[in-house]
């Protein structure tokens, strides 16, 4: 770790001022970050990967962007809401339980008593090569120093979304959810507010993979709405990980169906450990529309979800792994009985 | 058995100390005024520093020196491998020259102020290499292979008797399969951390060690100094499973560090650094044949097995030497390589041998099992024996079938339907197994000093040390019953090498070797006691006869005397007693090379009249989703002899953490490696996956009782290690139950069963 400033935002005023040159300083902008749950960027300063040489503690704004509301129009979370405050609303169970499952199977129980829900959207991958500042390959850390996973260990790495300069996987479980629900993200920032499709949030790596996401300097994220909808209450996280609890998906699955009968009105679906970033699986939906939900129409779902999928030896599993954890979320999704 | 403190359950001595904070581990230690360490460690495994850049670390406000080969060299001697009767865990010297032998290798350690200064120094400090290509393992070019025989220039010769492969040729049934285990790393809680101090040329290291004795001599070697100026404290260890047995590299380099500064250093290692600078459980692949004839009697064994290690340190585990003595095999014949790759050199690691090598057999043994179509229990029952094969020494007890009856019985085998694929709960296949489990009951020489003072209270002294297992505690009640005195009035000191020296913690030898040590030094006092009775009520009574109970001196009769009196007659003051202990069996320079700080454990299987060893039956239940295919594991149940239980509270505490760890170790534990560049992946504990409490459900631990005079008097076996030999194969066996599907290599993964 490096030293830096450290400071608390006084008021929201002042991240909408801009977040880089907010608080004390008028100087011209040092590299700035926002410091909430703390459980990725500490540990990353800690690692020396992440570099910031001003620290913004926005817990100071907990007050105003920790809600959790649901009503008729659907569910507002605040950005600083904990993750286990969520995992553990009964509305939030009763209503969108892909919602509560997704944050309820991350991470520990610690890490979740801590983690805020704009970071947990914005968790960094678990790359290994991106977390080691020992390997001079990675473009995500190092722009045009290539990529040591490539040929490396990837186990875990994705075989969605990837390109020639980087394989890494999104590790986050919360925002499968909200892709797979519409989800509207809200921005603040010196521009102002806006809000963004959350499918609009995150940028697949390309040939810039250090960018991650589409928010702008000295934007932050405030809250999240997601829709109601029919498909809410049949909804479902299915995780697949090597152990029980406190570990990062193999493959994920989140779904929620809208059925009529046997039959699928509309399914939403978005895979999780598999990908570069949160992905909604819109050919496996476009499958099942209309179909009869069995384990034929599952598979050819599944199917169609990992076609483009490309793999790099140690990663060879995932595409058949993640055909079969999205036949099993559907099918246990299916089976669910609704109140 | 009389009665007393040993075979009784009192919670840990040292409980409530740990639980609540105050027990002092060896980084808690304060030293006044402590400047910080922080290592650099190498990014490539082979190669050389070319050039290290310290401008802008100097810069670093709080900065103090920076240790690099450049200014190292020759600074640490040689102080042999502890392998090879020497002290450290490789041969490879800190600093010594600009050569890069492994991933992770202490290339420079950053001296400032605080710790953090250090840490920025260090990511400050620009070192740049010569890169060659390295061999990580196997498959990898540029990998040696030699024979363990020949590695060990004659002093190991591979086990074997009659003519296995003849035998095979002829054999009803027989199976053949390879094998493979994966790297691990041991991962204790406390991170390796080293504090080092002079006074008037005198060094005291504060460090974590399960061999304080040991590490004192070698880091005097190292130093050149002789070993009374050197003073190592351990008084409590966060875990070590083995990888605080031998010296590393970092001590001698804090050692160095503080004389320079004049001022004591602190060194707490990262957690991915402890991948690189101890120890580990090397990968092996290993090759099994088994013949049998139709009644499942096997008639041929021969078991191979190849183990990776380091470019210059010839490390082996050869676990051929316990499975080749598992079961009754006219015809037997193995064999052990050993593999030098471009690695830090492997060691200790909770039951070295018998963790990869009996994975293989006891897998092996399930396979045969299937093609005669018998129970496996059944099996192991046939080639049960008595006497070990290779010499036919006879075991001085061995309870293998007793613990499958309790365990079998406890667990429920009777109900499984033998069928693979043939047991389900929903959408979960379900499958059980077994397997045999053994650990060598190695002893090693041990001292102790026992104090009793005239108000009846004992202090007992010994170089011994807690690594979590409960020592404290067992050694307490060793002498409790061995002076009749309340475990509150024992005092137990140990973890410092001031006192008379211990073994290693190492082999499961110390409750053994310890507490037999320290019942001599109790039967000293006593009989000291009992000579001087003659003045007093006990006047008469033949001194022989005289015990130690309840705080008195106590004839047959029931006449008795108090402690105090009978101290008052024996001494103006306490009664010291130091006492010196060469198990039967062990070699006479035993307790020579105890206080040099050598490894002198011995017996176990390897002795010249009688074998000697634990055994247990292992069972597991797992489920397996019958889509995505991860394993989970309901439930674990051993079943265990090992002699006289000292204490049946923190033994269960042992074997049940051995059953869980050997279940993560079959499911979950795997160092990572870069094949291409020989590193270390997953080297944080996030990654590097342990079993959590959710993978534990249950977790049942079963004693068979088992009196055996003959290893030691007081009846011990060795126990801490016994508990996940069996369980690899366990989870393996019964895995292959529930799917259909055998998986030789560990550990087993989704990706595994798809």
């Amino acid at each position: 770790m490096r030293p830096f400033s450290y400071e608390r935002v006084p008021d929201q005023a002042a991240v909408r001022r801009g977040v880089p040159q907010s608080a004390t300083s008028r100087a011209a902008p040092v590299p700035t970050m926002l410091l909430a749950g703390g459980t990725t960027l500490l540990d990353l300063m800690k690692l020396d990967v992440l570099r910031p040489e001003r620290v913004l503690d926005i817990n100071t704004l907990a007050p105003k962007l920790s809600a959790i509301e649901a009503d008729a129009q659907g569910l507002r979370l605040g950005a600083l809401a904990r993750m286990a405050a969520v995992a553990d609303d009964a509305a939030v169970r009763r209503e969108f339980p892909v919602v509560a499952e997704s944050l309820m199977l991350a991470a520990s129980g610690q890490i979740r008593n801590m983690a805020s829900l704009g970071g947990n959207v914005l968790q960094r991958t678990r790359c290994s090569y991106f977390r080691d500042v020992s390997y001079a390959a990675c473009n995500k850390r190092n722009p045009g120093s290539g990529c040591a996973a490539l040929d490396g260990y990837n186990r875990l790495h994705a075989v969605l979304g990837t390109s020639e300069q980087c394989i890494a996987s999104y590790p986050g479980d919360f925002a499968q959810a909200l892709i797979a629900l519409d989800a509207v993200v809200e921005i603040e920032g010196p521009q102002g507010a806006r809000r963004i499709p959350f499918a609009e949030l995150h940028r697949q790596p390309g040939d810039r993979p250090d960018v991650e996401t589409t928010l702008n300097p000295g934007e932050m994220i405030a809250g999240f709405a997601i829709p109601a909808g029919p498909w809410a209450r049949r909804s479902r996280y299915v995780k697949v990980r090597d152990r029980e609890s406190y570990a990062f998906a193999a493959a994920s699955a989140a779904v929620a169906l809208d059925l009529d009968g046997d039959k699928v009105r509309q399914a939403r679906i978005a895979l999780g450990g598999v990908a570069t970033v949160p992905w909604r699986a819109t050919a496996a939906e476009a499958a099942l529309a209309g179909q009869v939900l069995d384990e034929a129409s599952a598979e050819r779902a599944a199917e169609a979800a990992f076609r483009d999928a490309k793999t790099h030896g140690e990663n060879d599993y995932k595409p058949e792994l993640g055909r079969r954890t999205l036949v099993r979320a559907l099918l246990e999704a299916k089976r669910m009985e609704i109140a | 058995m009389p009665e007393g403190m040993i075979g009784q359950s009192p919670v840990r001595v040292d409980g409530r100390a740990k639980v609540t904070g105050t027990a002092h581990y060896a980084s808690d230690m304060a030293v006044p005024n402590p400047a910080w360490a922080f290592l650099v460690t190498s990014a490539i495994a082979r190669g050389r520093v070319t050039e290290i850049n310290e401008a802008e670390a100097r810069q670093v406000s709080g900065v103090l020196d920076i240790l690099t080969h450049r200014n190292m060299r020759g600074e640490v001697q040689d102080a042999g491998f502890f392998a090879g009767g020497g002290y450290t865990s490789t041969t490879m010297r800190p600093l010594e020259d600009d050569r890069v032998h492994h991933d992770g290798e202490i290339v420079a350690m950053v001296l400032a102020e605080t710790y953090e200064q250090a840490r920025e120094g260090a990511y400050r400090l620009h070192v740049h290499y010569a890169e060659e290509n390295p061999a990580a393992g196997f498959d990898a070019e540029g990998a040696e292979l030699v024979s363990a025989k020949d590695a060990s220039k004659g002093s190991f010769e591979d086990p074997a008797v009659g003519d296995a492969d003849a035998a095979l040729a002829t054999a009803a049934v027989t199976v053949e399969a390879d094998y493979a285990t994966p790297t691990q790393h041991h991962n204790p809680i406390e991170l390796f951390t080293t504090t080092a101090s002079w006074e008037n040329g005198r060094l005291t290291i504060l460090e974590g060690s399960q061999y304080v004795h040991g590490l004192r001599n070698g880091i005097a070697a190292q130093l050149g100094m002789d070993p009374s100026l050197v003073r190592v404290e351990s008084p409590f260890i966060g875990g070590a499973f083995g990888s605080r047995g031998s010296l590393t590299q970092r001590t001698a380099l804090v050692a160095v560090a503080a004389r320079r500064l004049r001022r004591p250093v602190k060194l707490v290692a990262t957690r991915d650094q402890g991948f690189t600078i101890a120890t580990y459980r090397a990968e092996t692949r290993q090759h099994v044949k088994l013949g049998a004839d139709k009644d499942g009697k096997l008639v041929a064994l021969v078991h191979e097995g190849v183990e990776v290690t380091s470019r210059p340190d010839p490390y082996k585990v050869a676990g051929t030497q316990t499975t080749c003595r598992m079961y009754a095999c006219p015809n037997i014949r193995t064999k052990v390589s050993i593999l030098h790759a471009d690695r830090n050199t492997p060691g200790f690691m909770r039951s070295p041998p018998e963790v990869p090598y009996m994975f293989a057999l006891e897998s092996a043994m399930d396979e045969l099992a299937v093609k005669l179509g018998m129970d496996p229990i059944e099996l192991r029952r046939v080639n049960d024996t008595m006497h070990e094969p290779i010499k036919g020494l006879p075991y001085t007890s061995r309870s293998l079938m007793q613990c499958f009856d309790r365990g079998a019985e406890a667990f429920g085998w009777k109900q499984r339907n033998p069928e693979p694929r043939s047991m389900r709960d929903g959408d979960w296949l379900v499958g059980v197994g077994c397997a045999s489990t053994i650990y060598p009951t190695h002893l090693g020489a041990a001292t102790a000093r026992v104090t009793l003072t005239p108000n009846g209270h004992a202090r007992v002294q010994t170089a011994a040390h807690d690594i979590g297992t409960g020592t404290y505690t067992v050694v307490a009640q060793a002498a409790a019953e061995g002076l009749g005195l309340p475990l509150e009035k024992v005092v137990v000191e140990m973890g410092d090498s001031e006192l008379p020296p211990a073994p290693v913690s190492g082999g499961s030898n110390v409750t053994a070797s310890v507490c037999t040590v320290v019942m001599q030094a109790c039967e000293q006092i006593r009989a000291r006691l009992a000579a001087a009775a003659q003045d007093g009520p006990l006047k008469g009574r033949d001194p022989a006869t005289l015990r130690l109970v309840d705080g008195t001196l106590r004839a047959p009769d029931g006449t008795a005397e108090p402690i105090a009196d009978a101290m008052g007659r024996a001494s103006n003051g306490a009664i010291e007693i130091s006492a010196e202990n060469i198990p039967k069996g062990l070699p006479p320079d035993s307790l020579k090379k105890l206080y040099q700080g050598r490894q002198a454990l011995g017996a176990g299987l390897e002795g010249k009249e009688v074998a000697m060893a634990a055994f247990g039956a292992e069972f597991v239940e797992v489920r397996v989703h019958s889509r995505t295919a991860e394993v989970r594991v309901p439930r674990l149940l051993g079943a265990f002899a090992a002699g006289r239980i000292v204490n049946p509270r923190t033994a269960r505490s042992q074997l049940m953490g051995g059953l869980i760890w050997g279940m993560g170790g079959a499911l979950l534990e795997a160092t990572e490696i870069d094949q291409r560049r020989a590193r270390y992946v997953n080297d944080n504990i996030a990654e590097y996956l342990i079993a959590v409490n959710a993978d534990v459900p249950k977790v049942d631990v079963l004693f068979v009782e088992e009196e055996d005079r003959q290893v030691n008097p007081l009846g011990i076996k060795g126990l801490g290690e016994l508990g996940n030999v069996g369980t690899n194969a366990a989870i393996a066996n019964a895995v292959f139950h529930a799917t259909g599907k055998r998986v030789r290599e560990l550990p087993i993964r989704i990706e595994s069963l798809l």
